[in-house]
């Protein structure tokens, strides 16, 4: 089980790095921001859960990624607002909705997915 | 607007910058597979779209905003996160194609076919995405 979770944390890092260096290098800045809602975690978590769990495991996942997506968009869209009065620190912003993405995500888990 | 590279800009961030995005990327894999070892792949999977990297990447904007203008930049900064934010609104739409791409391929096709597919697909959904956004 620790080796799993440092096999993930080794290849996470470097996918989520490489596509981070892909929005440092496009311009303009609100282009550069899809890189910061790409599948970089997905694309670590299915490599390497194809190999452990096999294909049916992973295509319930990817359904249940489209809601977390949806959840994602609502996050990005209220950060965007309340960012853009210039009143709050992008840190305390981003890092304070978050309970919004859990509120939505696990909300259509509830109500759909379940 | 044009799309414009310039691999020139990635020698502006110090590698501290690089490292927390390794860290908050590397922690935020780790934590959806014991998500989904606990409570099983459609809760792990709501995590395939937690957004990871999006709260360092806004802060390291708004610091360099502000390390630009010499400290002037603070309002700015944070528009420009706003900016950061818009595209990554956008980003989610494509996000959303990669998981119905994945959920309906990769019991039919080679995995790499799958996840090449399902990236091609999140990349042009989520520059449409971004083009009708700044069309409006």
């Amino acid at each position: 089980m620790l080796i799993d979770i440092l096999v993930r944390f080794a290849v996470g890092g470097v996918i989520v790095s490489f596509f981070a260096a892909l929005g440092e290098i496009v311009k303009p800045k609100s282009f550069a921001g899809i890189f910061g809602a790409a599948p970089s975690v997905a694309l670590a978590t299915i490599l390497l859960t194809v190999m452990k769990e096999g294909r049916a495991y992973v295509s319930g996942e990817a359904r249940s990624m489209i809601f977390g997506a949806v959840a994602f968009l609502v996050y990005a869209c209220v950060t965007m607002r309340v960012l853009r009065t210039g009143k709050w620190s992008s840190l305390s912003v981003t890092g304070s909705v978050l309970w919004l993405w859990a509120a939505v995500a696990f909300g259509l888990w509830a109500g759909v997915l379940r | 607007m044009k799309i414009q590279v310039s691999l020139s800009a990635l020698g502006q961030s110090h590698w501290s910058e690089y490292a927390s995005r390794f860290v908050f990327g590397g922690l935020a894999t780790a934590l959806a597979g014991i998500i989904a070892e606990k409570y099983g792949p459609v809760v792990g999977g709501l995590f395939l779209a937690f957004p990871a990297i999006f709260p360092a990447t806004a802060t390291l904007i708004e610091s360099q905003e502000k390390k630009r203008k010499c400290g002037h930049g603070v309002v700015s900064g944070r528009r420009a996160a706003a900016l950061d934010a818009a595209g990554a609104a956008a980003g989610t739409f494509g996000l959303m194609i990669f998981g119905f791409v994945v959920w309906k391929l990769i019991e039919l096709l080679p995995l790499w076919a799958t996840l090449l597919l399902a990236t091609l697909a999140w990349l042009a959904v989520s520059i449409s995405a971004w083009r009708i956004w700044k069309a409006r």
